[in-house]
């Protein structure tokens, strides 16, 4: 990938042999997409085909492009010693777009909920087809992106070693953002493998595949590379994160496509095994992609950002592999009381409570970072956002055991208990984490003082907070009442209410819960302004300059 | 004296920290996955169900298009409320030529593991149009499109070989009539002999009371319609299965 052996009067970012191969090969890759184009099955595949091949004609001529520009420039005056902040730069834009529109499309959905005629009785924007995009959205395009910035960052600082490859992390974030659209584009056009959070197609997961296994390859070879003697603990979970999503992705997206220019498939095995190998890749989703990255970045922004050392060193050995050993085995309570064998089921449920020990493990030292630095959540509403998502993620966390427990599961199973449990997680920790990285990155990156405003910062906080409170309030009424109504008996012993009375029930509980989600979407509009003016220089007039300036390049360990 | 084991050589390798990681992670799967195909008794021996007939199938890939999944679960747990709203509980055997499976994981809508021949065609017909003009309260999208869209199935023999490379007991002939067998069940007085041996219990009609085209509509009703009906439980006691 990189201009690794090349020879001493090289100037940076010239055509290297490397380089001419990864052209060769999105030459090779576009022709190939031009003949499925052209004997596509359906009309997806053959739109999506000739979104790649526009895309890696794109990308070939942005590395021929590069060559110039690089000629041009002449040689740089050792390019070794300054850390690659570009990639990480539009990782963090490409988070603060994704994660709009995917909060956009939850308050749309939410409100389709509340309002069945948003739907507008047609195919591209109904809920059953906006659902995947707003989950796909904000994990991985929000949420992936949101990791891929914060990792290629921290492994850089903790490292003390320049990102490797020269091309290869360009690959990793555009070949990604590729990725995002097509999945996207395919579930409007009702393209789905049906397997929740595993939705796009066989050459979607494919080409996915080639981006994640490259962005391992970075990772690893930035470690190699290291001046620091121990590898950071925050890389541990960026490491084991990365790899572990490569083996649930591959192992839950074995399908047999109708036919190389189709864009439908089958899965591999079928009924129970599917489903037991689809809640092992789901919960697991949360568990490596959700928990173990964003503890990544944890591990590292708050250290930095409270200028404290991690509270132990101890417990973060015990909690990292505690946590990923007991987290594989959760993935069957998403399957209570159903033909999984019950064997499997009372396994899953077992692992789920102990798993409860090592998240909060992990939620213990982030919070007791903060030991000799507390004041801070006073002062530094940029500390109050990622403490705060360090004790949603340890609510979330202790939430999750309880409803694993096979008594309680049968209650909140099918119930919207399961989704205000998701978003608590979703729109606290993970939500809330990105958020604090991002207002801390955005001034380090764009070499600024500080935020343009701590007051916008105030602000976002207390509305999305108020907005996450409304969204799971709502829906623990609504899943509990919803779960009790349809176990409840009248006097005869009959069933007491019909399904649909149910639905009815829940009305005002959806209404509540989409203003929530405006509430979020809100605090997050004020953070892509925040950024904006603080990118373009600009200090709020009325708050004067007193915030932690930026410390000097060095690990937090 | 030997020197103790130190965190510090797995904190300074990375090829180390990837290896025991990958070895740590990989267990659970394994030891939870691996047996649910080795063990015979994950899937029962049920009499009565058979592979998706072309037709059946098609409206199951329309099913999985639109994402009702979503809001509709195919799993009737094994809880006394839960029978008596929806029928007997699911069983493994019932999903075995499901690839991929269809449980589903939130109820916004009822179960429908047991939804065919609860309501008629028309009844259907009325609902995908418009939900609310048969339930006033749902929250359903409307789905009208279905009823005027043409069902692609140019490569439903496909589809079948596909499924059958994947497991799912589809021969030779299955494969080479599945365009005919899709068309006869969905053709009012076809001649459905071949169908019906081939797919015993299918039902063959005009699904969508337009018989001068083959909907998405009819696939879709086909699917609904046999939902839930392969199993005879009046043949069985409820002592024959494992809860």
């Amino acid at each position: 990938m990189a201009a690794r052996g090349a020879p001493g009067h090289h100037v940076p970012g010239t055509m290297t042999t490397a380089s001419w191969g990864i052209v060769a090969s999105l030459i090779a890759g576009a022709l190939l997409f031009i003949v499925i184009a052209a004997k596509a099955q359906d009309a997806p595949m053959a739109a999506h085909a000739w979104l790649f091949t526009l895309a890696f004609v794109a990308g070939a001529l942005a590395i021929g492009q590069r060559h110039f520009n690089a000629l041009e420039r002449g040689p740089a005056a050792s390019e070794e010693v300054h850390y690659n902040d570009a990639v990480v730069k539009a990782g963090v834009i490409a988070t603060l777009f994704w994660g709009i529109a995917g909060f956009l499309v939850g308050v749309v959905i939410a409100s389709q909920l509340a309002f069945p005629a948003l739907n507008f009785d047609t195919s591209f924007i109904n809920f059953g087809r906006l659902r995947p995009l707003h989950t796909s959205a904000v994990i991985f395009a929000f949420g992936g992106n949101a990791l891929i910035a914060t990792s290629f960052y921290v492994v850089q600082r903790t490292s003390r070693a320049r990102l490797a490859g020269d091309i290869a992390p360009w690959f990793v974030f555009w070949g990604y953002q590729l990725f995002i659209v097509v999945a996207a584009t395919g579930y409007l056009m009702g393209v789905t493998q049906s397997k929740e959070y595993a939705e796009p197609e066989w050459y979607a997961d494919i080409w996915l595949t080639i981006v994640w296994v490259v962005y391992l390859l970075v990772f690893l070879a930035t470690l190699a590379r290291r001046r620091e003697p121990h590898i950071y603990v925050a890389n541990w979970f960026y490491l084991a994160f990365i790899v572990t999503i490569a083996m649930l992705h591959i192992g839950n997206n074995l399908a047999i496509p109708e036919t190389w220019t189709s864009s439908k498939s089958y899965a591999l095995f079928p009924g129970v095994q599917d489903a037991l190998i689809q809640w092992w890749y789901g919960h697991n989703a949360v568990g490596f992609f959700l928990t173990a990255g964003f503890l990544g970045m944890m591990y590292y922004f708050i250290p930095k950002r409270a200028e404290r050392p991690v509270y132990s060193y101890r417990l973060s050995i015990i909690h990292f592999w505690s946590l990923i050993f007991l987290y594989i085995w959760a993935g069957p309570h998403h399957l209570h009381f159903t033909a999984l064998p019950d064997w499997a089921q009372t396994l899953g449920m077992t692992f789920s409570i102990m798993l409860w020990m090592p998240s909060w493990g992990g939620m213990i030292n982030g919070l007791m970072t903060l030991s000799g630095a507390w004041d801070k959540l006073r002062t530094d509403p940029v500390i109050r956002m990622l403490v705060v998502s360090v004790a949603f993620y340890g609510m979330s966390t202790f939430e999750g055991p309880v409803m694993s427990i096979k008594a309680v599961n049968s209650l909140s199973h099918y119930t919207d208990w399961t989704v205000g449990h998701v978003h608590s997680g979703a729109l606290g920790w993970v939500g809330f984490v990105s958020f604090g990285a991002i207002y801390c990155l955005v001034p380090w990156l764009w070499k600024r003082e500080r935020l343009y405003s701590m007051a916008l910062v105030s602000w976002h906080f207390w509305i999305a907070t108020l907005g996450i409170v409304l969204y799971i309030t709502s829906m623990w009424v609504s899943g509990i009442l919803q779960g009790l109504m349809w176990r409840a008996y009248d006097a005869q012993g009959f069933l007491e209410y019909s399904f649909v009375e149910t639905v009815e029930a829940m009305h005002p509980f959806y209404v509540i819960r989409a203003l929530g989600g405006v509430l979020f979407l809100t605090g997050a509009l004020i953070m892509v302004y925040n950024c904006w003016m603080t990118a373009k220089g600009r200090v709020r007039e009325s708050e004067p300059l007193q915030v932690p300036s930026r410390a000097a390049a060095q690990p937090a360990e | 004296m030997k020197k103790k084991f130190s965190h510090a050589t797995i904190e300074k390798s990375p090829m180390l920290l990837l290896l025991l990681t990958l070895i740590v992670v990989a267990i659970g799967g394994l030891v939870e996955i691996v047996p649910t195909f080795l063990i015979k008794s994950t899937i029962e021996d049920v009499k009565g169900v058979r592979p998706y007939s072309p037709l059946e199938l098609a409206g199951r890939n329309i099913y999985i298009r639109e994402g009702c999944y979503a809001c509709h679960s195919k799993m009737i747990r094994s809880l006394r409320s839960e029978v008596e709203r929806y029928g007997h509980y699911s069983l493994a055997a019932e999903s075995k030529y499901d690839h991929p499976f269809q449980w589903g994981s939130k109820r916004t809508g009822p179960d429908l593991a047991r939804v065919g021949g609860k309501y008629s065609d028309e009844w259907h017909r009325l609902h995908m149009a418009d939900p609310r003009s048969v339930v006033p309260e749902s929250v359903m999208p409307g789905y009208p499109f279905l009823e005027t869209t043409p069902l692609n199935y140019r490569n439903i023999d496909g589809a079948l070989r596909a499924l059958s490379i994947a497991g799912v007991p589809y021969d030779a002939e299955a494969i080479g009539n599945a365009k005919a067998d899709l068309e006869a069940q969905a053709t009012p007085f076809a001649d459905t002999d071949d169908l019906m041996q081939r797919y015993p219990k299918a039902v063959a009609r005009d699904f969508d009371g337009n018989p001068a085209m083959i909907s998405e509509l009819d696939a879709l009703i086909a699917y609904l319609q046999m939902l839930g009906t392969l199993v005879d439980f009046n043949a069985y006691e409820t002592t024959d299965f494992k809860q």
